[in-house]
C-alpha cells in the first residue's frame, strides 16, 4: 500500500471527491474534510441531478392515475425498488419496504410483526452496541407486553461476546442486532447469530445501517429474516429508508400505519389490505428520495462495493496507524484494532481533551467530526465513557483527510496546555 | 483561531481544569437536581443549601465538556452567599448575555429585548464569548437550568 498522502490503491478519490458538490467547499476558510458519514453521507451529484430531473420531468403521485406522469413516476419508482432488492441481494424486490429511515423501518418490525408475535415471557435478545433505535422500540415493546430483553455483551478488542449465546437464546423469538457498531465499528457475525436464532425457532434482526454503506450485503446469503437500513447513510437523501423481509413473513404480519395505498377495499365495516409492499407503505410515498436512493445505488454499484470495502479496509489501517505513530498513548480509539474486524468509524479519545471540545478545534480546522454518546448509550457505559469523539470514513476520503486530524489533534493539545 | 480564543478564554480552562465547589452535599436539608444534555451527554448535579433566603454551600457534581463544566463551577462561585434575590437576578443576567448575542447573530434587531439587570458577572463575563458558537450555548446554561430545577424541588 502506498504511504504517499492522498494515494489510494483501490479507489480514485480525488475523482469521487469531484463529483460531491459540498466537499469542494471550505469551511472556516479550510478545505472540509468531513469525517461524519457515520451520522450521513454526503450526496454525488448524480443523486442530485436525478432528484432534480424527477421532479422538473415526472413528478406526480404514484399508483394513483393511468395518466402518463403518474405512470411515469410509479415506474421509476418501482424501478429504484428493483434496484434496491438487487443491491442487498434480495430474492424477491417485493421485499423491500420503503419507510421514512432504518429507524421508522425497526418501528415497523416491533409494532407489527413484535405485536402480533411476543407475549408476556417472551425473550429479544440484542445487544451492548445497539444504537438506540434498536433498543427504544424494543423496551417500548416491553413495557406494552412485558417480553424480556437480554443483551448479548461485548468481549475481547470489541467484538461481541458470543461465548453464552446458546444460553442467551433459550426462549427467544428474536434477536434484532446491527452488523456493524456505529460507535466502534465492530462487525458482527451476523451468519452466526441467525444461525442460533434459528436453531431456537427465533427470527433475526439486523440492523444494516452501517453494512450496506461498506460492505457488499447479500441478505439471503446471510440467512436473516429482516434488515433496516437508511438511505442518507449511503449517499442517498434524508427521508428514505428501507425494510428488507422474506416475503412469508411479511404477508403474515399485520400492517404498521393505515391510509390510502395500502389497501385491497374499505367499507364502512372494515379494510382488506393490500399485498407486500403496498401493504407496509400507506400514504404518498417519498417518491422523489426513493428515486433518488436509487441513483445513489448506481453510483455505488458503479464504484463496485468489493473496492468500497477494499479502500476502506486500507484507509482504517492507515487511520489506526498514522494515529499510533503520531500521538502513541495519547489517543485511545475504542473498537477492534484489526481493520478487517471493523468498519472505518473511530470512536476515540484524545488526552484529556472532552471530545465536544475536541470537535470543536477540529471544526475550526475545517474537519468535521461527531462529539457525543452517537445514541448509544448502554455501550457509552460500558465502555465507561460519557461521550466520545467519532471520526468516519467513506469513500470519498483519503490518508491526506486522515493526516489532516491527525496533525490538527496538536492544536487542541495546545489549547487546553496539555 | 481568533474564534476559540473566544471561546476557550483562560479563566474558562482555569475553572474547567480546578473546578470550584466540586462535590456533594447531604440531601435533604440541601436541595439537589441533576441535568442532562441529552444530545452530547453532558451531567451537571447540583447541590445547594439554603438557610434564610440566603445560598449557604453549593456543591457540584457531573461530568461534560470544557463549557459545561466551567459555566457550572463559575456559577456555584457565583452564587455561594448570595441570597435568593440575588441568585435570581445573576441568572437572569447570564440567560440574557447569551440570548442577546443569539439575537445579534440572527442579526435580528427588530425585537425587543428585556433590559439586561445591572449585575457584576464577575468571571461569568468570560462566558460571552460561548455565544458566537451557539451550539455551546446549551453546554453553557446547562448548569444554570439545573440550578433553577433545583431550586424548584
Amino acid at each position: 500500500m502506498s504511504t504517499t498522502s492522498g494515494e489510494s490503491t483501490t479507489l480514485d478519490v480525488a475523482a469521487i471527491k469531484a463529483d460531491f458538490p459540498i466537499l469542494n467547499k471550505p469551511i472556516n476558510d479550510r478545505p472540509l474534510v468531513y469525517m461524519d458519514s457515520a451520522s450521513t453521507s454526503q450526496k454525488p451529484v448524480q443523486v442530485l441531478d436525478t432528484m432534480r430531473d424527477y421532479y422538473e420531468n415526472t413528478n406526480a403521485n404514484v399508483h394513483r392515475g393511468a395518466y402518463f406522469l403518474s405512470d411515469k413516476a410509479s415506474r421509476a419508482m418501482e424501478g429504484a425498488r428493483k434496484k434496491v432488492a438487487r443491491f442487498i441481494g434480495a430474492p424477491d424486490s417485493n421485499e423491500v419496504i420503503f419507510t421514512k429511515n432504518a429507524t421508522e423501518a425497526l418501528n415497523l418490525i416491533a409494532a407489527s410483526w413484535g405485536r402480533s408475535n411476543l407475549n408476556k415471557g417472551d425473550v429479544v435478545v440484542l445487544s451492548l452496541i445497539e444504537h438506540h433505535a434498536n433498543i427504544v422500540p424494543w423496551h417500548m415493546l416491553a413495557a406494552e407486553r412485558g417480553i424480556e430483553l437480554r443483551f448479548i455483551g461485548i468481549g475481547d478488542d470489541g467484538l461481541l461476546d458470543l461465548s453464552n449465546l446458546d444460553e442467551l437464546m433459550e426462549g427467544a423469538k428474536l434477536v434484532s442486532v446491527t452488523a456493524m457498531g456505529n460507535v466502534t465499528g465492530a462487525i458482527v457475525p451476523v451468519e452466526r447469530i441467525a444461525k442460533a436464532a434459528h436453531a431456537v425457532g427465533a427470527l433475526c434482526a439486523v440492523d444494516a445501517c452501517q453494512l450496506v454503506p461498506h460492505v457488499p450485503t447479500n441478505v439471503a446469503d446471510l440467512d436473516i429474516d429482516f434488515a433496516a437500513f437508511s438511505g442518507h447513510k449511503m449517499c442517498g437523501p434524508t427521508g428514505i429508508g428501507v425494510l428488507w423481509a422474506r416475503k412469508e413473513i411479511l404477508e403474515a404480519m399485520p400492517p404498521f400505519l393505515g391510509g390510502g395505498g395500502m389497501i385491497a377495499n374499505v367499507t364502512i365495516d372494515g379494510f382488506t389490505t393490500a399485498d407486500v409492499p403496498h401493504k407496509f407503505e400507506a400514504g404518498t410515498p417519498p417518491i422523489a428520495e426513493i428515486v433518488g436512493l436509487g441513483a445513489a445505488v448506481d453510483y455505488l454499484t458503479a464504484i463496485g462495493m468489493d473496492n468500497i470495502r477494499r479502500h476502506e479496509v486500507e484507509l482504517s489501517a492507515y487511520f489506526m496507524r498514522t494515529m499510533k505513530e503520531r500521538h502513541g498513548d495519547d489517543v485511545i480509539i475504542h473498537g477492534p484494532s484489526e481493520p478487517a474486524q471493523r468498519g472505518g468509524v473511530f470512536s476515540f479519545a484524545y488526552k484529556d481533551v472532552h471530545p465536544h471540545d475536541l470537535s470543536q478545534v477540529l471544526d475550526e480546522h475545517g474537519i468535521s467530526v461527531r462529539a457525543g454518546h452517537h445514541c448509544a448509550k448502554p455501550l457509552m457505559k460500558e465502555l465507561g465513557v460519557g461521550a466520545t469523539a467519532r471520526a468516519s470514513l467513506y469513500i470519498y476520503n483519503d490518508e491526506s483527510d486522515v493526516d489532516r486530524l491527525v496533525e490538527a489533534l496538536d492544536n487542541a493539545s495546545d489549547l487546553f496546555s496539555l | 483561531m481568533s474564534g476559540l480564543e473566544d471561546l476557550y478564554k483562560e479563566i474558562v480552562i482555569d475553572h474547567y481544569r480546578s473546578p470550584r465547589n466540586r462535590g456533594e452535599l447531604e440531601t435533604p436539608p440541601a436541595k439537589h437536581a441533576e441535568g442532562f444534555n441529552p444530545l452530547c451527554g453532558d451531567e451537571v448535579q447540583v447541590y445547594i443549601q439554603i438557610d434564610d433566603g440566603v445560598i449557604t454551600d453549593v456543591a457540584i457534581g457531573g461530568q461534560g465538556c470544557s463549557i459545561s463544566q466551567a459555566s457550572a463551577s463559575m456559577m456555584s462561585a457565583g452564587i455561594k452567599g448570595k441570597t435568593l434575590a440575588q441568585v435570581e437576578e445573576l441568572t437572569a443576567a447570564v440567560k440574557s448575555m447569551m440570548s442577546i448575542h443569539e439575537y445579534e447573530l440572527e442579526d435580528d434587531d427588530s425585537g425587543v429585548l428585556p433590559e439586561p439587570p445591572d449585575v457584576d458577572l464577575g468571571d461569568l463575563e468570560a462566558l460571552k464569548g460561548v455565544v458566537k458558537f451557539p451550539v455551546r450555548i446549551k453546554c453553557a446554561t446547562l448548569g444554570w437550568n439545573t440550578l433553577a430545577e433545583a431550586l424548584s424541588n
